[in-house]
Formats: C-alpha cells, sequence, structure tokens
C-alpha cells in the first residue's frame, strides 16, 4: 500500500525527516510511537504532499504509484485520508456540508446516519467545523469525515490525545470497523498508519506492528507490544537504544 | 478613505420615460437583470409587485388586499396626509444627494400595508435602470401600519447594455406599534454605477425591522449609512449585510441604530470581502439613549488581494447607564491553514477556497417566512456562483 524509501524531508529548509524508511502492506496497521518534536506529524503531512512540506531526497509509493510528486488533491484521489490532531476552525463552513460533498464524490450516502455511528446529531452537523468542538468532538467529526470519504489507506494522527476513555472505546470501534480488522487477516484490504503519544487506541486496534521515531528517522520497528512495553518501561530512548536501531520484528 | 462626491450635473434627468407595461413577462429582454435583483417576472408566491424603469414607474400592482402598491407622485397626490411621513425622517438638506433628490424627484415607491395586515409573502420592487448616462432620483415611502407585517425583496439593478449612471434614493420606513418590516434587498449594479442611497427607519413599541442586503456585483461607487430609530419600547432593528467586492469598486457602507425607546434592542452585523482593487469601508454605529437597550456589532471582513482595502470602523455611543452595546470587528485573509486543511479531503485549493469563501459570506438570514428565506438562500447561492 505505501511504501516510502529514504525520504528526506524539509519544512521552511529545516530538515525534519532524515533518510526514513517505512513498509506498510495491504491489510496492515501500523502504529508510530514517538517524542513531541520527532516529525511525526511532519511524515503524515509529507506522505500527503502538503504545500509547505518538501522532499529533498527519496520516494514515496502508493499503490505501486510514486506520488513523490503528486499534489494533495490527487494523492487524496488516488485513496489517502487523514485525520488531524487539531484541526483548525472554519467559520460559516458547515461539517454536514463537508459530509455531503465527501459523499457525493463517492456516489452518495446517508450523512446522519454515518454521524449516529459516531453519536453525533443532525444539530451537531450543521454546526461551523471545529467552531467551539470539545476535544472528543473534534476526534469524532474527522472520523465522520474519514468515514465519508472511505480512504483506502487511513492517517490518524492522535485519535486518542484529549478524549475520554468513553469516546476513545468508541473512536476505537468505528476504527476498527473502518480498516476491516473484523475480518481475517487475508480478506483486509485497508490500511493504516496512527500516530499515538500514548497509546491507549491501542486497547481498542490491534496494529500490526510499531515503529518509533527519533530524530526525524524511524529509530526502531517491531512487534507492537514489545515496543509499547518498551516505551512504557524505558521511554522513547530507552526503547531505541535497546532495540539498537535495528528491526526487532 | 473616504468616497468622492459624485458629480451629479454629469447624469442626465431627461430621456429616462417609457409606457407602462401589462406584466412584468413584457421585460423579457432584460430577464437576468431582473432576476439576479431577486425580481420574478411571472410573480409567483408574490404579494405584489413594482417596478420603475429609469424615471417612469411601468409596474405597480397589489395582489392582495391590505397592501397598497403604487407610485410615490401618485401616492402624494392620493393621500395629503403622505406630506407627514415624506422628508420626516431624511432631511431634505442632509446633503448634495437629498436635495438633488428634492428637487427633482424621478418617482419612487409607496408601499401601504393596513392596520393588522400580515402580508407573508413578499412583495418585489425593483428600480432598474436601462438607459445610459440615467440619474434616478427615486423617493421611497414604506409604512407599515400597527400590527401589520410586511416582507419587501427589493433589487436595484441595470441593464448590461449601460455604461454609466447614477441612483440616488430616499427611502422612509415606518413601523408602527406591534408591526414588522422585513426588507432584503439585492444591489446587482455595474462598474460604472455611482449608488447613493439615503435611507432611515423608525420603530414604534414592540415594532421589528429587518433589513438584509445583499451585494455581489461591481460598482464604481457606494456610499450609504441607513439609520433605524427605535424609538418605541421593546423595538427591535437588525441590519445584515454580505457585501463581495470585486474590480475598482469603491464600497463605503454602514449602518446605524439609535436606541431612544426603552428596552429596544438591535444587530448590525457585516461580512465583507475584498478582492482585485475594491476597496471597503465597513461602518457600524450604536447610540445608546434610553434604559435597558442592548446593542451588538459584529464586522467581519476577509482579504482576497493585496491591492484592496477593509476600512472597519465600528462605534459605540453610551448615554445611560442601563445599557449594553458591544462590538466586534475582525480583518483577515483565508488562513492558509484552511485551505490545507480541506484540501487534505481531496478537494483542488479552487474548491477549499470557494468553499470557506462561501462560509464567510453565509449569514444565516433572520426573520424571514420560511419560503422567502429559502429564495432568499438560493438567490445568494446563484449570486454567489456567478461571481466565484
Amino acid at each position: 500500500m505505501l511504501e516510502i524509501q529514504n525520504l528526506s524531508a524539509e519544512v521552511s529548509g529545516k530538515r525534519i525527516l532524515n533518510d526514513l524508511n517505512i513498509h506498510i502492506g495491504d491489510g496492515e496497521v501500523h502504529v508510530l510511537f514517538g517524542a513531541n518534536g520527532s516529525g511525526k506529524t511532519t511524515l503524515f503531512l509529507t506522505i500527503l504532499g502538503f504545500p509547505g512540506y518538501d522532499v529533498v531526497e527519496g520516494k514515496i509509493y502508493f499503490k505501486g504509484v510514486d506520488v513523490t510528486e503528486l499534489d494533495t488533491e490527487k494523492r487524496v484521489k488516488l485513496g489517502m485520508g487523514v485525520s488531524f490532531q487539531h484541526p483548525p476552525e472554519i467559520r460559516g463552513v458547515k461539517l454536514g456540508d463537508v459530509v455531503e460533498h465527501l459523499l457525493k464524490r463517492r456516489g452518495g450516502g446517508d450523512a446522519l446516519a454515518l454521524a449516529e455511528q459516531l453519536n453525533l446529531s443532525e444539530e451537531f452537523l450543521s454546526r461551523d467545523l471545529n467552531l467551539g468542538f470539545s476535544g472528543g468532538e473534534v476526534k469524532r467529526s474527522e472520523i465522520l469525515q474519514l468515514l465519508a470519504q472511505n480512504p483506502d489507506f487511513f492517517m490518524f494522527d492522535e485519535p486518542d490525545s484529549g478524549v475520554d476513555v468513553e469516546n476513545v472505546e468508541l473512536l476505537g470501534k468505528i476504527t476498527n470497523e473502518m480498516l476491516e480488522r473484523e475480518k481475517r487477516p487475508s480478506e483486509r484490504k485497508k490500511s493504516g498508519l496512527i500516530i499515538s503519544h500514548i497509546g491507549y487506541i491501542l486497547n481498542y486496534i490491534k496494529a500490526d506492528r510499531a515503529h518509533v521515531m527519533l530524530n526525524g528517522r524511524i529509530a526502531c520497528s517491531g512487534i507492537t507490544e514489545e515496543i509499547y512495553d518498551h516505551i512504557l518501561t524505558e521511554g522513547f530512548e530507552g526503547c531505541v537504544a535497546r532495540c539498537g536501531g535495528r528491526d526487532t520484528a | 478613505m473616504s468616497s468622492e462626491e459624485v458629480n451629479i450635473e454629469s447624469y442626465r434627468t431627461e430621456g429616462g420615460e417609457h409606457d407602462e407595461i401589462a406584466s412584468l413577462e413584457v421585460l423579457s429582454e432584460y430577464e437576468n437583470e431582473l432576476l439576479a435583483a431577486g425580481i420574478d417576472p411571472e410573480e409567483t408566491d408574490r404579494s405584489g409587485s413594482f417596478l420603475q424603469q429609469d424615471h417612469s414607474v411601468v409596474f405597480a400592482k397589489s395582489l392582495i388586499p391590505g397592501l397598497e402598491i403604487m407610485a410615490t407622485d401618485e401616492a402624494l397626490e392620493k393621500y395629503p396626509w403622505l406630506d407627514e411621513y415624506h422628508w420626516n425622517l431624511v432631511s431634505r438638506d442632509k446633503d448634495i444627494y437629498t436635495k438633488e433628490v428634492a428637487e427633482r424627484p424621478t418617482q419612487g415607491y409607496f408601499l401601504h400595508a393596513e392596520k393588522g395586515a400580515k402580508i407573508t409573502l413578499p412583495l418585489q420592487s425593483c428600480l432598474f435602470i436601462s438607459k445610459d448616462k440615467i440619474r434616478q432620483n427615486v423617493h421611497n415611502i414604506i409604512i407599515a401600519e400597527e400590527d401589520s407585517e410586511l416582507h419587501i425583496i427589493t433589487g436595484c439593478t441595470v441593464s448590461h447594455k449601460i455604461s454609466s449612471a447614477l441612483h440616488l434614493g430616499i427611502s422612509e420606513f415606518y413601523v408602527k406599534k406591534g408591526a414588522k418590516i422585513t426588507f432584503t434587498m439585492v444591489h446587482n449594479w455595474a462598474g460604472k454605477v455611482e449608488v447613493r442611497p439615503r435611507s432611515a427607519v423608525q420603530i414604534e413599541d414592540d415594532g421589528v425591522f429587518i433589513s438584509n442586503y445583499i451585494m455581489m456585483t461591481p460598482v464604481k461607487s457606494l456610499q450609504m449609512y441607513p439609520t433605524a430609530f427605535c424609538v418605541g419600547e421593546n423595538s427591535r432593528a437588525t441590519f445584515q449585510s454580505i457585501i463581495y467586492a470585486p474590480g475598482n469598486s469603491n464600497i463605503d457602507v454602514g449602518s446605524r441604530i439609535v436606541f431612544t425607546g426603552k428596552g429596544s434592542r438591535g444587530d448590525i452585523v457585516s461580512r465583507a470581502i475584498a478582492t482585485d482593487d475594491a476597496r471597503i469601508m465597513a461602518r457600524g454605529d450604536l447610540v445608546g439613549e434610553a434604559e435597558e437597550t442592548r446593542g451588538h456589532l459584529e464586522c467581519r471582513g476577509l482579504m482576497l488581494s493585496d491591492n484592496s482595502v477593509i476600512e472597519s470602523i465600528p462605534e459605540l455611543k453610551a448615554r445611560k447607564k442601563d445599557l449594553d452595546l458591544s462590538h466586534e470587528a475582525a480583518v483577515g485573509k483565508i488562513a492558509e491553514e484552511e485551505i490545507r486543511y480541506i484540501m487534505a479531503r481531496g478537494f483542488s485549493e479552487d474548491e477549499a477556497v470557494g468553499m470557506i469563501i462561501r462560509g464567510f459570506l453565509s449569514l444565516d438570514i433572520k426573520g424571514l417566512p420560511e419560503g422567502l428565506a429559502r429564495e432568499t438562500k438560493r438567490m445568494f447561492e446563484m449570486t454567489l456562483d456567478k461571481v466565484m
């Protein structure tokens, strides 16, 4: 699904990603750990091809297509989707209208029915995008837009930060469904990459592999549970030191 | 930045006469212009229509009892009592434009809702300029008698064939006790038209006045500062304006509410977008002169080009201690972050910008009956589609 080779990228002339490699197969879900400032969100936005995130070296292949030079719109149309951690407030643009637009692109669908899955009301759909949303509402609104978009590759930026336990459970359940985690591994088509600082979401989503980011590169990769345990006991740097920057899987 | 004075003499007061028409559909060659100003030639779901072309009232007809629609000259002749309303709220000597209209009036409309008449279907009025270099000096008088209700869609529009014109318009609105007027005005001018409306509203006890103003096409210059006088107890006034200024438009628009009635309330809300080389002055003024009054003023501006200018001047004047006036004003550009966020859902940059602009301009238009609200929204969308 996604293959990143020797990727280096800059934001405003400053090198953030350094010779980064990652491979996510069809039907796989990976989780990305790392301290604040390690480059996780930059990686997402570079994968998505955001303006201002300049690839200086390396390649990004998506579904076998070299998308390194492609603009965001085209990458999204190829099947990428992202949920943001801190989306901007946009006055006057209604959440419901965005969802309708996304559904229309797929040939139609019921916005309210999708919203109800996330315990969001019709009134909520008529609100301005992210304006005055609570932490939990932001996450649910992001997931709702992804549901409407129905991409093949999902990127979730901190879906569990600032959300109460009840909402994490709900979001975990819906995300599991979106990623077809209920299906047998061979039948799964959707892939995902989840940024998590705290790992709560992993109580609800089983990730196939985990990576630790440090200074703009993948410093350590392996089985999710092992990596998570190492981080809990020894911190990010301790975890990286333990695996010696190698793949432990 | 103040709008320069118009050279009135460069526009003509003769040669704008037309014969009456039997139906608005006769004007099919101008159908697009009329539709753009919210005028339905078929008069579907209308309580009546008024149309003035250049200097002549060519059509004036009420379709329901309790509502009168006629040319101002005719009304002044028919009703001597109208003298009390004529040049009562707006002074003849206010400026060169009021003086000009007082000296050389060229019609205008008289709209009258009788006591207790609840006219929920809107009436449509249109001031149309179809000839070049015309000076249109209209005087409108609108009266909603006690406990009546009147909804007006008014469009000011010009033929696509003309190169320049001047529109001067005096409007005096009277909202009597317990009455309600909603006034939805669409300006559909052109790049070489100069416009100077002078409007005032008087609202008595428990009366309600709501103005919705939409202006999305170029204009050479437009300057207006309508004032609502909330003289009655618990009277209400609302001004909402949506302005999209392209080209070389020079716009100086504000609304003022003067609260002299105890417990009166009012809101002024405006959204202004300046693009190309446009200049917008967005003003607002709340004057609190009575107890328990409350007013709020909100001006938001969006800049789409480095050659355009928006100045926002909100003013509050309090003359009693027991009142509450507030304002918020903000001018900015579309945040790059907002565009990218929408693009991350697979929209192109143009689509993202379009969605944000639409969102910015989409005020929930208040106080209109459901059908009219729907229609106004559709008209707004249509205009937006055209300009963007």
